[in-house]
């Protein structure tokens, strides 16, 4: 697609950078792949000084999803003082094998990749530099692959689409209270990406949250089918707001769902990070996942000579699942709810899963064989109901709660 | 008062010696390259000159990328070689991108539908098989209704575009694994079942030995064969190739299939020789690239070469210098717009000169 751009915008690229010249506005320039090789000596650890990180990025800092990872990997390598190149716009194809295999030569003994369609050619660089370490984000491979230097990690993101989902309850109690809406119109709309079970776990728990404090509240679910499509987002939100949907959430990259919202002043649940920015007057909160606490763990089980986990499960209680700061729109109250929640879920006595808050076709599910080994025939393997709920992220990190469950109604599932 | 002469006057130029030719695009990239350093300078503070050494740095820093550069280059040669007969012909296939997805599509198709079936040795001719034919199809299907009917081929083999994507989106769901993740991943990871064999150990080297046997034919076929004579005059005139008896629909059909086939044939390379997957994604534009190239090169193969290699050093350099500054991607795409607009500039200074008025004479009097 780039290449098609390119060859078209032969003269518009001469007159983009006429404009640049101009303007002279060109802060993006920072150097921040720069070495910090200063502090490497104040820390005192002499291991620490080997270590070298490579960083592999689907897109660039325009993409929300990709900023949060690019924040987190300069935050823990400045932090820590190692050295650390990146690599962004790397496609999810053979490219990544070569990225990673270029930063292997450039030196680097702890490689890592954002975007789940990586995960493939992050396995066959990992089997070509052995001595090397290879993280992948999101990915479900590693605890089958048999390699010992190859992990996968993620985060108990559902603990924080829960939380953020009470903060949505408490919105929608808001407008049944002011009468804007009765209980029965207490509908949601989700925007999803594919209808895939890190999808579905993360609007499933966000439902769960908001249903905890709004026990009328139901669900619609569109998808995309992209993991980044601005219009497709907006559209969507469009379409769900047209449906008689007051309140709005996303899993997908882009500030398509988040403006919609704005422009047609419905609350807006968002991910990846704060919109607050861009929609002042209806963003509520957003959860996301941090990756510093993974990238510190990682790199320093690299300078130490330890073994990286296989399956890394960040919590809240690792700092890896954050909310942010409320919005000016959230209900009376919302701080509250979410601090008591969020303590709950901490001490244990919480599960988001738990399997009496909800039922599948009218049955509380009592048992459940999930996917949990990834295969071509997505053949079930792991019993995952047990004590009372559906244990999400234990057998491998990246979620595969693949359930439709009650109350949520998925508009469309072609993807 | 003396009449007043224009400043300057265009004048078409007889043909320029060869050497004369390039030294004006060799004046043109080091214009170009001087303009791109000044602009570079003005708005990112970077010394130009280290941003040229870390482009250079991308394309052949290290061995492995020599070898990636040498690769992609081999695909974008492939499918510029692939559109030229068409474009010599004046048939506008700008269906590239379709014809190398189809031809990929067929290529995973058999790895995912066949490879615990079939042996390697008989897996891989039927997928060698399956995506030319899948290819030339594609290239057939506008080229028929062209020959038939008339029809405009450009919308045609631009809509055949978005069917192969289209299918291949359908097949991506059809095929996706893990269920509902809308990817299909490396397919057959572990039993390798019908990956294009490595040649001399090199996982590199296939693509850019197709690649220079197919430049090597095409050079043959398009200036020394009856078949390339005949589209450089269904090209030039099609009156004058039916007078002299030359059946344009045949002529039109065959080369679009051969067209297509070749496009298949970089599909394969994609699909089961680099990528060993399948996505909408797959040709990356280079369909559309292809057509620059062909005709930068004046639809000459051995041309075609220098062409290709000028936008995927930049295209690999472009990697390297958003990783050591921290410049965007798309900053390496507006110097490279800035080196084509060039380029494609001086092409006017090929053809034309410039007199201007001769203002000595007078201040001589």
């Amino acid at each position: 697609m780039k290449k098609r751009v390119l060859s078209l915008i032969t003269v518009l690229a001469m007159t983009v950078g006429m404009l640049a010249g101009c303007g002279g506005s060109s802060d993006k320039a920072s150097a921040d792949t720069k070495t910090d090789a200063e502090s490497t000596t104040t820390e005192g650890e002499a291991s620490l000084a080997d270590v070298k990180v490579g960083f592999i990025f689907l897109h660039d800092e325009n993409s929300t999803y990709d900023l949060n990872f690019m924040n987190a990997a300069k935050e823990a390598c400045e932090k820590l003082g190692v050295e650390y190149m990146t690599k962004t716009n790397i496609p999810e194809g053979q490219e990544c094998y070569e990225a990673a295999c270029e930063l292997a030569d450039a030196g680097c003994n702890f490689i890592f990749a954002d975007s789940f369609g990586h995960e493939d050619y992050m396995i066959e660089a990992a089997k070509e530099y052995p001595e090397v370490q290879f993280s992948h984000a999101t990915g479900t491979k590693a605890h089958t692959e048999n390699l010992d230097n190859f992990h996968n990690a993620f985060a108990s993101i559902y603990d924080g689409r829960y939380l953020a989902g009470i903060a949505a309850g408490m919105k929608l109690n808001e407008m049944i209270d002011n009468g804007d809406i009765t209980a029965e119109q207490a509908k949601i709309g989700y925007v999803g990406a594919f209808t895939y079970a890190e999808v579905i776990s993360g609007y499933t728990s966000f439902f769960l949250g908001a249903r905890s404090v709004c026990p009328t509240a139901t669900m619609d679910v569109t998808f995309t089918g992209s993991w980044y499509d601005e219009t497709a987002e907006k559209e969507g939100a469009n379409k769900l707001i047209q449906d008689g949907c007051v309140l709005i959430s996303q899993h997908a990259d882009s500030m398509g769902a988040p403006t919609a919202c704005e422009t047609a002043g419905v609350p807006n649940v968002s991910y990846n990070g704060s919109t607050e920015s861009a929609c002042p007057n209806t963003f509520l909160v957003s959860s996301r996942v941090n990756w510093e606490p993974y990238f510190e763990y990682a790199i320093n089980c690299v300078a130490n000579g330890e073994a990286i986990d296989a399956d890394w499960t960040g919590t809240l209680a690792t700092g890896s699942v954050e909310l942010s700061t409320l919005g000016s729109a959230v209900a009376e109250g919302t701080q509250e709810a979410i601090d008591e929640a969020k303590a709950k879920i901490e001490s244990g006595e919480l599960h988001v899963f738990d399997t009496s808050t909800f039922t599948v076709e009218g049955q509380e599910l009592t048992s459940y064989q999930a996917d949990v080994d990834t295969d071509a025939d997505y053949t079930p393997d792991h019993e995952v109901v047990s004590d009372g709920y559906f244990h999400e992220s234990e057998y491998r990190s990246a979620p595969y709660f693949n359930v439709n469950i009650d109350g949520i109604n998925l508009l469309d599932t072609a993807f | 008062m003396n009449k007043k002469e224009p400043f300057f006057h265009i004048v078409k130029r007889d043909a320029l010696p060869w050497y004369q030719s390039v030294g004006v695009r060799a004046i043109a990239i080091v214009l170009a390259l001087v303009l791109c350093g000044i602009l570079t300078t003005i708005t990112t503070g970077i010394d130009p000159i280290e941003v040229y050494k870390s482009i250079f740095a991308g394309a052949f820093g290290t061995e492995r990328k020599t070898w990636i550069t040498l690769q992609n280059l081999s695909i974008l040669l492939l499918i510029a070689l692939a559109l030229t007969p068409a474009f010599k012909m004046k048939f506008w296939n700008i269906g590239g991108e379709g014809q190398v997805l189809i031809g990929g599509l067929a290529a995973g198709a058999c790895m995912i539908c066949l490879g615990d079936k079939l042996p390697n040795p008989v897996l891989i001719p039927v997928m060698v098989l399956a995506s030319i034919a899948a290819g030339a199809f594609w290239g057939f299907i506008p080229a028929f209704f062209k020959a038939k009917w008339n029809t405009n081929e450009t919308l045609s083999t631009l809509m055949m575009n978005y069917i192969a994507t289209q299918l291949v989106a359908f097949y991506t769901i059809v095929w996706e694994v893990p269920k509902g993740s809308g990817k299909i991943g490396i397919i057959n990871q572990n039993s390798n079942a019908g990956w294009l064999p490595q040649i001399f150990g090199s996982k590199y080297l296939l693509s850019i030995v197709v690649a220079v046997v197919v430049t090597l034919l095409m050079y043959i076929y398009l200036n020394y064969s009856k078949h390339g004579y005949e589209i450089s005059v269904v090209g030039e005139s099609e009156n004058t190739a039916k007078y002299v008896g030359i059946k344009v629909e045949k002529v039109i059909v065959r080369t679009m299939i051969l067209s297509g086939a070749i496009c298949g044939l970089a599909g394969l390379l994609l699909v089961g020789g680099i990528n060993h997957t399948i996505t909408t994604t797959l040709a990356g534009g280079q369909g559309f690239t292809g057509v620059l190239v062909s005709w930068m090169a004046k639809f000459n193969p051995l041309t075609m070469v220098f062409s290709s290699f000028l936008i995927i050093f930049m295209d690999r350099g472009a990697g390297e210098i958003s990783t050591a500054f921290g410049l965007n991607h798309s900053y390496a795409d507006i110097l490279t717009g800035i080196i084509l607009f060039f380029i494609i500039g001086c092409e006017f200074f090929i053809s034309y000169k410039l007199q201007f008025r001769k203002k000595a004479e007078k201040e001589v009097q």
